[in-house]
C-alpha cells in the first residue's frame, strides 16, 4: 500500500484537474449552476420582491443566503451525473486497475464539487454586490459563512455520490437534486416563515435549509446568530457523516 | 513454471446463485499472446477482472507477474495494463489530455514526450487536440489501447478489443497486438471471434460452462478433431474480403 499512498495527493491533483475540465468545458453546467440562480435572484428582487414583506429593507440581503444554497444544490446534480458516467464508461475500472490509491478517483470528484461550487458562490456574491447587497460582516463572520457553505456542499456531495453510483441511468443519477431544489422554497429563504400556513410553517422551520439560511443571514448582517448556527452545523455534519459512510460502502461494493 | 506471466489454479467465482467459474486452470507464458475464447456470458470478463484485481475470486489462486492477486494487488497493478470491453476514454478531454492524464497517474518523468510518441505511433497526431467525443469507434479503440501502453507494462489485458469495430479498425487492432507481442509484451486477450484467436494467439484456451475445456496452440487444438479430409470446395470471397478490397482500391486513387 505504501507505494500507492505516497502519490495520493499528486494522483488526487490529476483527478481534480480532469473533472474541473469537465466543469469548464460543458456550457450547460456553468449555466445551470451559476446563471440560473442569478436569474432567480433577479426575478425575485426586481419582479416579485416588491410584494414580499421581510423585516429588512434590503431584499437582496434577505435573499442571498437562499440563492447560494440553490446554486450549490444545482452543482450537486452534476456531481452525481459525472460519477455515473465514470462508472458506466469503465473509467473507474481503468483507474482501479492502475497503481493508484483506490479512493483517489472518488475524492477527485468530491474536491471538484467543493472547488466548482466555491467558484459559483463567489460569482453570485459579486452579482449580488452589483445588485445592492451590502454586508457589515467582519472577516470571522465571512469565514464562518464559508465554513457553513463548505459543510453544506460536502453533505450534499456525499449524497450525490450515493445517487451517482447506484443510479441505473443518467437521469436517475440527477433525480435526487430536484428534491433538494424544493427545500429552499419551503423555507425562510425567500419569505419569512410566519407568512405560511401552520403545517407548512412547521415543516419550514424544522428543515435544515431554514436554520442554515438564518445562520448565514445573521452572520452577513452582523446580527447575533443564536441557536441557528448550531442547528445548521448539526444538520450539515450529521447528514455529511451518514452520507459519507453510506457512500463509501456503495463505492466499495459497486465500483 | 518459471516463465509464467500468469498462473491460474482452481479459480472459482459465483454471482449470487450463478456459478460462473467452476475451477479454472491455465498458465500464460511470458511474451506470448494468449487468447481466451468463449461465448457471451461464459465468464471471460470475470476472469479478466479477477486477474486485474477489479474483482475478488471466491476460491482458487491466481498469480500475475509473480504477485498473488489477493494478497499483493498493488504489485499486480504496477505491472499490468487493462483495456476494458468498452473504450474507457474520457470523452470531454482531448486524445492528448487522455494520454497525459494516464502518464501522470503512472508518475512518468516525461508525460508530454510519452503522449506525443504514442499519438504518433497510433496515427492520432492530427486528432490529438480534438475532444474524444468527435472520434470514430476505431480511433477511440486506438486511443484506449494507447492509454494502456503508457508506462510500458509487461503484461496487457485486452477484453474483447475488437467487439463493435468495423473490419478495417479490427485489422488495425490486430496489427497493434502483433507489434506489442514482437516487442516482448505479454498479451492476454479475450474474444468471441474464432478468427481473431486464430490470427493472433500463440495459445488458445476455450472457456465453456465455467471450465477450460481445451488449451493449446492452434495446431494442438486442430489435432483434437478428426484428421482433415480433402474436399474440393469452390472458394468464394467473403463479404469482408470484398469490402476490404474495394476500400483499399479507393484509398490508392
Amino acid at each position: 500500500m505504501e507505494t500507492t499512498n505516497k502519490y495520493f495527493f499528486s494522483d488526487l491533483g490529476v483527478m481534480l484537474g480532469r473533472s474541473m475540465q469537465h466543469v469548464f468545458r460543458s456550457l450547460d453546467t456553468i449555466i445551470t449552476v451559476t446563471i440560473s440562480p442569478i436569474a432567480i435572484m433577479l426575478l425575485f428582487v426586481y419582479v416579485l420582491g416588491g410584494a414580499i414583506q421581510t423585516d429588512t429593507d434590503n431584499y437582496v440581503n434577505y435573499l442571498l443566503p437562499g440563492i447560494l444554497l440553490m446554486a450549490i444544490a444545482n452543482g450537486i446534480g452534476y456531481v452525481s451525473y459525472r460519477l455515473f458516467l465514470d462508472k458506466q464508461r469503465g473509467i473507474f475500472e481503468r483507474f482501479h486497475s492502475m497503481p493508484i490509491a483506490r479512493s483517489a478517483p472518488l475524492w477527485g470528484h468530491v474536491l471538484t464539487s467543493l472547488v466548482s461550487n466555491a467558484i459559483s458562490v463567489v460569482v453570485i456574491i459579486v452579482v449580488a454586490l452589483i445588485m445592492g447587497f451590502r454586508s457589515s460582516a467582519g472577516v470571522f463572520s465571512w469565514l464562518a459563512v464559508a465554513g457553513i457553505l463548505m459543510l453544506f456542499t460536502l453533505a450534499l456531495t456525499w449524497i450525490a455520490v450515493i445517487a451517482g453510483l447506484s443510479a441505473k441511468s443518467p437521469d436517475g443519477a440527477g433525480v435526487f437534486a430536484f428534491v433538494i431544489h424544493l427545500l429552499p422554497f419551503i423555507s425562510s429563504a425567500f419569505v419569512p416563515t410566519k407568512s405560511m400556513p401552520s403545517i407548512v410553517r412547521a415543516f419550514a422551520e424544522n428543515q435544515p435549509v431554514t436554520s442554515i439560511v438564518e445562520a448565514i443571514r445573521a452572520l452577513l448582517s452582523g446580527q447575533p446568530v443564536g441557536n441557528d448556527i448550531w442547528i445548521a452545523l448539526a444538520w450539515c455534519i450529521g447528514i455529511m457523516l451518514v452520507a459519507y459512510l453510506f457512500a463509501m460502502r456503495v463505492y466499495k461494493n459497486r465500483v | 513454471m518459471q516463465n509464467a506471466a500468469i498462473q491460474v489454479k482452481g479459480l472459482q467465482k459465483s454471482y449470487q446463485k450463478v456459478h460462473v467459474l467452476k475451477g479454472v486452470d491455465f498458465d500464460v507464458e511470458k511474451g506470448s499472446i494468449f487468447a481466451l475464447l468463449g461465448s457471451n456470458g461464459a465468464g471471460k470478463t470475470t476472469i479478466v477482472k479477477i486477474l486485474t484485481t477489479l474483482l475478488k475470486q471466491d476460491g482458487g489462486a491466481a498469480t500475475v507477474n509473480g504477485f498473488d492477486v489477493m494478497s499483493k494487488p498493488d504489485g499486480v497493478r504496477q505491472s499490468i495494463s487493462f483495456t476494458g470491453q468498452f473504450a474507457a476514454v474520457d470523452e470531454i478531454l482531448t486524445g492528448r489530455e487522455n494520454l497525459l492524464m494516464i502518464a501522470k497517474l503512472r508518475h512518468l518523468k516525461n508525460p508530454r514526450q510519452v503522449a506525443d510518441d504514442l499519438l504518433n505511433r497510433f496515427g492520432l497526431t492530427d486528432a490529438a487536440d480534438r475532444g474524444v467525443s468527435t472520434y470514430s469507434g476505431g480511433m477511440r479503440r486506438r486511443l484506449d489501447i494507447a492509454m494502456s501502453l503508457v508506462g510500458k507494462s509487461q503484461l496487457i489485458f485486452l477484453d474483447e478489443p475488437t467487439t463493435g469495430l468495423d473490419p478495417e479498425a479490427r485489422i488495425e487492432v490486430w496489427k497493434l497486438v502483433k507489434e506489442l507481442a514482437e516487442s516482448g509484451t505479454t498479451v492476454f486477450l479475450t474474444t468471441q471471434y474464432l478468427d481473431e484467436a486464430e490470427q493472433l494467439a500463440d495459445r488458445i484456451a476455450i472457456l465453456h460452462e465455467g471450465k477450460i475445456i481445451a488449451n493449446g496452440t492452434l495446431a494442438d487444438l486442430k489435432k483434437l478433431f478428426p484428421p482433415a479430409k480433402v474436399e474440393y470446395v469452390e472458394k468464394q470471397p467473403t463479404l469482408e474480403e470484398i469490402f476490404l478490397a474495394i476500400v483499399a482500391k479507393k484509398e490508392e486513387k
